[in-house]
């Protein structure tokens, strides 16, 4: 995993500075950022592998991201957060081609499993038409 | 203003059964006796009002059917006694007249005179004569009895016969020991005194006249005097001179009709007449119960007809009204159950919004906690081995426990709030209507409401939760009923509106909502019923339609109606 590039969103800084921290130590070259504004600067800016991101955020959310992800970097994949467990956006989610939906608090381990199957599987498999 | 009453009941009622609304089982019992009274007095009154009439009219009519022969026979017995006696008055008048006294007082040709009498009249009848002079002595005398030579001076006939000229006598016994009556006619000489020829006659010739006269043999008819000593036998009341035992009938002209109850305690019809220029009333008298044969059994059936008219009106009444408070019964129960199915899932979607909202705002500090931790249990096993070490990693590993706890119960709140999130099912709607107007037709029913439903060919369904759905039209529909009176209007519309929309309008001709009830009737706990309605109802509804993508819309002028409107996205096709 050492050339994966990773982008970690949420509107709490206090954990994306510990979640981009552990998976420092584990070898990954995150970055966080604590807004769908900033991620998508980002995104524009430098290339990455993979996308984690919190569906519900102030200003733009993980979803209005993903489709932005979807027209201009349909190479990079994305994984959404959420707090709240809501089924339709799971589904949208899931429509979308977000690659995983995980509930938070998401278990650093699994974050890593899901990760490394994104980056093994092409994009787009659960895609409509 | 209409707003719901009592759709979304109080949310503090706890569970659906020790809730209000079912309906005590006294009230059924009273509302069953009160159809029962109504109808039962609307149906029997007038049979029995119309029977009696009947009754009456028919006995009136039946009575003077059989009284009218009666007194017809009466009638033509009366004028045939009369003529029988005129007719022998008249001979001896004759006799008297014709022969002086001398010619009379001859006892061969008193008998010649009998023979020829006898000859003459058809029935002559005269069993003897005499002849009598003004001091009643009878010196001439033809006959069977020893009878010449008596004096009858002090005898009623002579003085009636010395004052009028003529005289017919009572049934006697007389001398001979004998039923029989006499006839007299006067005489006055020219020297002012006078004398009287006077026949007798068997009293079974009084008999034999009424026989003749063609009466029906079971009729008992038969004379009486006026002191009330039978003259001629009776079948029921005695042999002749024997009284009659009820009281003798006033003196009138004509044949007169009364119905008494006789000595032995029977109704019985009395048809009687006074014999003119004779002591004797003539008496028909016939038992009730022979006369009036047909009106007995008329009766019978009459009596029969009310009987089984009663029992099957009170059979059907009572068997009718049992499955109408029964149905009445059923409908008020599933009335209940489904508001009580609303309340509670009400509660239930509160509880599960509540939950979401608690879970979403603990599990972003949940993550903080937990990614902390991690790089702290991180940085513990990756740094060089520390004195502490040990208890450090101890330490983070039971708060990543804890963690792992609290994650539980958040993920288990958010998977309840889940449950509580809107089942999408295909709905035809015109089906789901006619199910909730199904709960509300009885409603409709009692309170004589007309309910024109109109449905678009070819409808397409929606997607949507049907529980939720039904209680978005009964909450409309409730607010409809509320607001027309007795005998109101209301119309329900389902139509399509291009090619992705189904619209479906529900319009009364009620009351109507004022425009500044109009701007908050969304509103939650708006309520123009104070105390009856939670105000929940109508926000609920907008609620759930905002949730499946549709729209409401209300439009009302007072005095006029209100239309809801509710416009739902029609099912995408894949």
């Amino acid at each position: 995993m050492e050339h994966l590039r990773l982008l970690f969103v949420d509107d709490e800084e206090e954990l994306v500075s510990a979640v981009v921290e552990r998976l420092e130590l584990r070898g990954i070259d995150a970055v966080g950022v604590t807004s769908g504004d900033e991620a998508l600067h980002r995104l524009r800016e430098e290339r990455f592998d993979v996308v984690v991101i919190d569906v519900r955020m102030p200003g733009i959310g993980g979803i209005d991201v993903l489709r932005t992800v979807n027209r201009r970097h349909p190479e990079v994949k994305v994984i959404l957060m959420t707090g709240h467990g809501s089924a339709e956006d799971s589904e949208i989610g899931r429509r979308l081609g977000a690659i995983a939906y995980l509930q938070k608090p998401v278990d650093l381990e699994d974050l890593l499993t899901t990760i490394d199957r994104a980056t093994r599987s092409p994009k787009g498999d659960e895609r409509d038409g | 203003m209409t707003l719901p009453r009592g759709i979304l009941p109080e949310l503090s009622i706890p569970h659906p059964e020790e809730a209000g609304g079912r309906v005590p089982e006294r009230t059924y019992r009273n509302l069953r006796r009160v159809a029962v009274l109504a109808t039962a007095t609307v149906a029997l009154v007038p049979l029995f009002i119309t029977t009696v009439m009947n009754y009456l009219q028919y006995r009136t009519a039946l009575q003077a059917e059989a009284v009218q022969p009666m007194a017809r026979l009466t009638l033509n017995t009366k004028r045939s006694l009369e003529l029988f006696l005129s007719e022998r008055r008249s001979a001896l008048t004759f006799l008297v007249h014709e022969r002086p006294f001398e010619d009379l007082c001859d006892e061969r040709a008193l008998t010649r005179m009998i023979s020829n009498l006898n000859r003459s009249l058809e029935v002559g009848a005269f069993v003897d004569l005499g002849v009598i002079d003004d001091a009643g002595n009878q010196p001439c005398y033809s006959g069977p009895y020893e009878l010449a030579g008596r004096n009858y001076a002090d005898q009623d006939w002579f003085h009636e016969v010395a004052r009028f000229g003529t005289s017919t006598s009572d049934v006697f016994l007389g001398f001979r020991n004998s039923p029989h009556f006499a006839i007299a006619t006067k005489h006055d000489r020219d020297d002012g005194g006078f004398y009287v020829l006077r026949a007798t006659i068997d009293a079974d010739m009084l008999s034999e006249q009424i026989l003749t006269a063609g009466l029906n043999p079971t009729d008992d008819v038969f004379l009486i005097n006026r002191d009330g000593i039978l003259q001629s036998p009776s079948r029921r009341y005695g042999e002749i001179l024997k009284p009659f035992p009820m009281p003798v009938p006033h003196y009138s002209p004509s044949v007169e009709d009364v119905e008494v109850v006789d000595p032995f305690g029977e109704k019985v019809f009395m048809s009687s007449a006074y014999i003119e220029s004779s002591p004797f009333i003539l008496v028909h008298v016939k038992p009730a119960r022979e006369a009036m044969g047909r009106w007995f059994s008329l009766r019978s059936e009459l009596i029969g007809f009310l009987l089984v008219s009663t029992a099957l009106i009170l059979g059907v009444i009572g068997w009718g009204s049992g499955q109408f408070i029964r149905r009445m019964r059923e409908a008020d129960e599933r009335r209940a159950a489904l508001y009580h199915h609303v309340e509670y899932s009400n509660k239930l979607a509160s509880i599960g919004r509540l939950a979401a909202g608690v879970a979403h705002e603990i599990n972003n500090p949940l993550a903080i906690i937990n990614e902390k931790a991690g790089l702290l249990l991180d940085l513990v096993t990756v740094g060089p081995e520390s004195e502490h070490q040990q208890r450090l990693v101890a330490a983070v590993d039971s708060i990543l426990r804890s963690v792992g706890r609290c994650k539980k119960i958040t993920h288990r709140l958010l998977g309840f709030a889940r449950h509580m999130d809107v089942q999408s099912e295909t709905i035809d709607l015109e089906s789901l209507l006619k199910e909730v107007l199904g709960f509300l037709e009885k409603e409709a029913e009692y309170r004589n409401l007309a309910i024109a439903f109109d449905v678009a060919p070819d409808l397409p369904t929606v997607v949507g939760d049907r529980g939720q759905l039904q209680q978005v039209f009964l909450n409309i529909l409730n607010n409809a009923f509320a607001a027309v009176p007795e005998g109101g209007e209301i119309a329900i519309g389902i139509a399509t509106e291009g090619p992705e929309r189904v619209v479906v309008t529900v319009t009364d001709n009620g009351v109507g909502i004022p425009k500044e009830h109009l701007e908050r009737i969304f509103e939650p706990f708006f309520t123009t019923k104070h105390g009856a309605g939670t105000g929940l109802g109508l926000s609920i509804t907008y609620g759930i339609i905002k949730k499946l993508g549709g729209e409401i819309r209300v439009d009302s002028t007072l005095g006029q109606g209100t239309c809801f409107t509710v416009i739902l996205p029609v099912t995408r096709e894949g």
